[in-house]
């Protein structure tokens, strides 16, 4: 992202809340970083197929992948690839969406795709058992290590509350399109974890947020750079035992997925699918009071899709 | 034919050395860790004490290395033993670098000194105890010098490669997070390392024929060996050649004998004489009249290298004692935090090691488990078991965790002192159980929430339960804890955790977590 885009991007997120403008408005504003030249949606939800069918059918919706990367630039895709678990249990991103995305990511002239994500669990064995480092190899995107500092900046968080700095993986701070593809699942501290949650992964030290109230450092990171989309993966979702999960029989398969800009939005509409109330979860109000998005759902403009 | 013997060894024992080196370097599992115990299955003393703990077939390699010895000598020397080979290495580079022409001259058997070492491994085997065994243990000692000082060397060198490409935008080679350096285990390496290399380069193999009690056993069997290194005293014109290339130093050319104990069957004379006077053959032959004359000598009055070795345990237990010192004021020092500081009742030994006093008895310390564990998660102890596991791993939470799907450390363990267990008794084997310390919790003294534990819990031992606030706090069901650790790893409390795991003296069988399906959820309709 280019500085100027950042800057704007505050400005504009800032605009958002404090006078209540839609963000369609915002999307004319900020050309190419948003749907709004594209499409009329601030949300695509989708129901009923398999992950990588249903990606398929919500992107178009939003004009293709061709409406957020342009030719010649670098995208990374940071799914959630925390455990050392397989996709049957959900505990990480189901591993054929993160290929497809990837693919249209390629085809719409990325130079460059690369995923990667600070691992819980022992990376290598993550990102092999999950699948998603073969089904990003095989579709043409680069797999890079989250487990080395050296590759994390010291960043500072100006508009943060309590993070004010952070290490960052490089490629977040380099590259032009950041996608974040969360998987929504139970989680036992902030009930829920979806896409600002996800954002863990792309920092170094993460016992810092847990040290110091995990929700605030949650609603803080987004300050920093917020993903340029989010695509939330909830095909087969945790309910219990979450993050990491015991067994196969801790999942449902809702066969579901939502895609939108807004990181706020998207986790107020991931919260209800799961079930639970977005005003309960801790780190939404932060967020909003931040400016990040917007939770009122009411106010959105949602293609709801069913295949 | 007589010339073939030392190619052949020498293309064999490199096999063979880069094989057990590669096993304590690879740390991306580049070969499965079912390979490992074939890899090792002839290390002599890991063998033994695999024989004395689970016996069977898998355990009979010490019997191979006997018959071996019965027929050929102590071949186990040249072509099997990691240590030895490495000797072989340091003395043809420090033959290259010498700028005087550099010979091999007969010495006398150092009998006092190698018989005591022997005695000094030996006679606590008989009671039971394997430590000062495997301290002196030549494969334990490659494992340890090349676990705590080959591998970070390895790693640093990919580690600086891989971050030049990072430099250039490529991330095809990824850098390794460095284990903390374990001093004891580092200092206990560098002394073996310094005092092979100096024996080495200048005696060649004396350390194999004073040091290691293993070349001293297989020394004894060899006088009975079917074949034997031999010079025919009609056609030798004692030129010395045998003797200078002798690394074992044991052809005297005075009386024309070859103290056959002390020979490692390296088969350098083979190829040194121009004459074929000294010969590879049946000791029992018609040709052989002069009956091998063995050099005893009397005992030396005074004697090195037992004052170096009393040097040596008077420096480690000075050194033992100035850790117990850092440790005390480390101690003292945290009194002043407000956390209560985690004492620890018994450390964890991997799992599958039965108890700690099955895995005391059992390790020699050749810390392959150290380097073969993906997660880092064991570490060189130094006094966490006592003095009688100096140096035996042992499971540091503040390293990595146990992974839950993960069975490696049984699998390559070669003296059994863990002995392998399937995945599904794996993931019911507990070997110590969590203990939650309110006082430090992050969600008692901050009254924000956290739940690093409970996340990290394979089987949901630790839960969150409601505390004040709408907060929930941890709490463990310690019939579910395996004592994986992961709590203890992720809690983010620092410098006490405010969950850890104590170790059990005998490991027990954790309760399976109980598996309720979950409702099919399929979606109707968007809640939103």
């Amino acid at each position: 992202m280019k500085r100027r885009d950042f800057i704007y991007k505050g400005i504009g997120a800032g605009v958002l809340t404090s006078v209540g403008f839609h963000s369609e408005l915002l999307g004319s504003v900020l050309p190419g970083k948003t749907f709004g030249l594209a499409s009329p949606y601030d949300m695509v939800a989708i129901r009923g197929g398999e992950a990588e069918v249903m990606f398929e059918k919500a992107i178009a919706s939003l004009g293709g992948m061709k409406a957020f990367v342009k030719p010649n630039q670098t995208v990374v895709v940071k799914p959630n690839i925390g455990w050392d678990s397989v996709p049957e249990k959900a505990a990480d991103t189901n591993p054929k969406l993160v290929a497809r995305i990837v693919e249209h990511c390629l085809r719409a002239g990325a130079k460059e795709v690369y995923v990667f994500d600070n691992t819980c669990d022992n990376w290598q064995k993550c990102y092999a058992n999950s699948g998603i480092e073969k089904a990003v190899k095989d579709a043409g995107g680069k797999i890079v290590t989250g487990k080395s500092e050296s590759m994390y900046q010291e960043v500072e968080l100006k508009n943060a509350k309590i993070l004010k700095t952070t290490k960052v993986h490089e490629l977040i701070m380099s590259c032009d399109v950041f996608i974040n593809v969360p998987v929504l699942k139970h989680h036992h501290s902030t009930t829920v974890t979806a896409a600002m949650k996800n954002m863990m992964g792309v920092v170094w030290d993460r016992g810092y947020w847990h040290r110091n109230d995990l929700p605030q450092c949650i609603a803080d990171f987004p300050t920093f750079r917020k993903p340029d989309l989010n695509i939330l993966d909830a095909y087969k979702v945790m309910k219990k035992n979450g993050p990491r999960g015991v067994s196969v029989e801790d999942t449902i398969t809702l066969k579901a997925q939502l895609i939108s800009t807004d990181i706020v939005a998207i986790d107020a509409a991931a919260i209800k699918l799961f079930g639970a109330e977005p005003s309960s979860i801790a780190y939404m109000g932060k967020a909003v009071e931040l400016g990040l998005g917007t939770m009122d759902l009411d106010s959105l403009n949602i293609n709801r899709l069913t295949i | 034919m007589i010339k073939f013997w030392k190619p052949f060894r020498v293309i064999l024992s490199i096999v063979i050395l880069l094989m057990v080196a590669f096993i304590f370097l690879d740390f991306r599992q580049n070969i499965s860790s079912s390979w490992y115990q074939t890899i090792t299955y002839l290390q002599f003393v890991p063998s033994v004490t695999r024989f004395l703990t689970v016996a069977g077939i898998v355990s009979a390699g010490f019997i191979v290395v006997l018959l071996l010895t019965l027929i050929f000598g102590r071949v186990y020397c040249s072509f099997i033993c990691p240590l030895g080979i490495v000797q072989d290495v340091i003395s043809f580079f420090a033959k290259k670098f010498r700028r005087k022409k550099f010979r091999f001259k007969y010495g006398k058997p150092k009998n006092m000194i190698r018989y005591s070492f022997l005695g000094i491994a030996i006679i606590p085997l008989l009671f039971g105890s394997v430590i000062l065994t495997g301290l002196l243990d030549p494969y334990s000692n490659f494992g340890r010098i090349f676990t705590n000082l080959g591998r970070p060397l390895y790693i640093s060198t990919n580690n600086l490669l891989a971050e030049l490409l990072i430099r250039i935008k490529v991330y095809s080679m990824a850098p390794e997070q460095m284990a903390s350096f374990d001093i004891p285990a580092v200092i206990y390496s560098v002394i073996i390392l310094g005092v092979i290399l100096v024996m080495a380069s200048k005696w060649g193999r004396l350390y194999c024929n004073t040091v290691c009690p293993v070349g001293t056993f297989l020394g004894l069997l060899s006088r009975f060996s079917i074949l034997k290194i031999r010079i025919d005293q009609s056609t030798c014109n004692k030129c010395a050649k045998c003797a200078i290339a002798c690394k074992s130093q044991c052809i005297n050319l005075k009386d024309q004998s070859v103290d056959f104990s002390r020979c490692v069957g390296c088969f350098n004379c083979l190829n040194a004489c121009e004459d074929k006077s000294i010969t590879y053959r049946l000791s029992f032959s018609k040709k052989d009249k002069e009956p091998l004359k063995v050099v005893e000598q009397a005992p030396e009055k005074k004697n090195p290298v037992n004052q170096s070795k009393r040097q040596f345990i008077s420096d480690s237990l000075v050194l033992a004692g100035a850790m117990l010192g850092i440790k005390a004021t480390a101690r003292a020092e945290d009194k002043e935090s407000k956390l209560i500081p985690i004492e620890k009742e018994f450390p964890c030994s991997p799992p599958g090691s039965v108890g700690l006093k099955h895995f005391n008895n059992s390790c020699t310390a050749c810390h392959l488990c150290v380097s073969a564990c993906p997660n880092g998660a064991i570490r060189p102890s130094l006094l966490q078991y006592g003095l009688e596991g100096f140096l035996q791993p042992f499971m540091d939470p503040s390293a990595g965790y146990c992974n839950f799907d993960c069975t490696v450390c049984g699998e390559v363990c070669p003296t059994g002192a863990i002995l392998p267990l399937t995945i599904e008794e794996k993931q019911v084997t507990q070997i110590g159980i969590a203990k939650f310390v309110k006082h430090n919790c992050v969600v008692h003294t901050d009254g924000t929430l956290c739940g690093a534990c409970s996340e990290h819990c394979p089987t949901k031992a630790v839960k969150m339960i409601p505390y004040k606030n709408e907060l929930n706090i941890p709490e463990v069901e310690p019939e579910l804890c395996v004592g994986c650790g992961a709590c203890e790893h992720a809690c983010p409390v620092r410098p006490h955790r405010a969950i850890y795991v104590d170790g059990l003296e005998v490991q027990q069988i954790a309760k399976k977590p109980e598996i309720k399906e979950s409702k099919e959820g399929s979606l109707e309709e968007f809640p939103f």
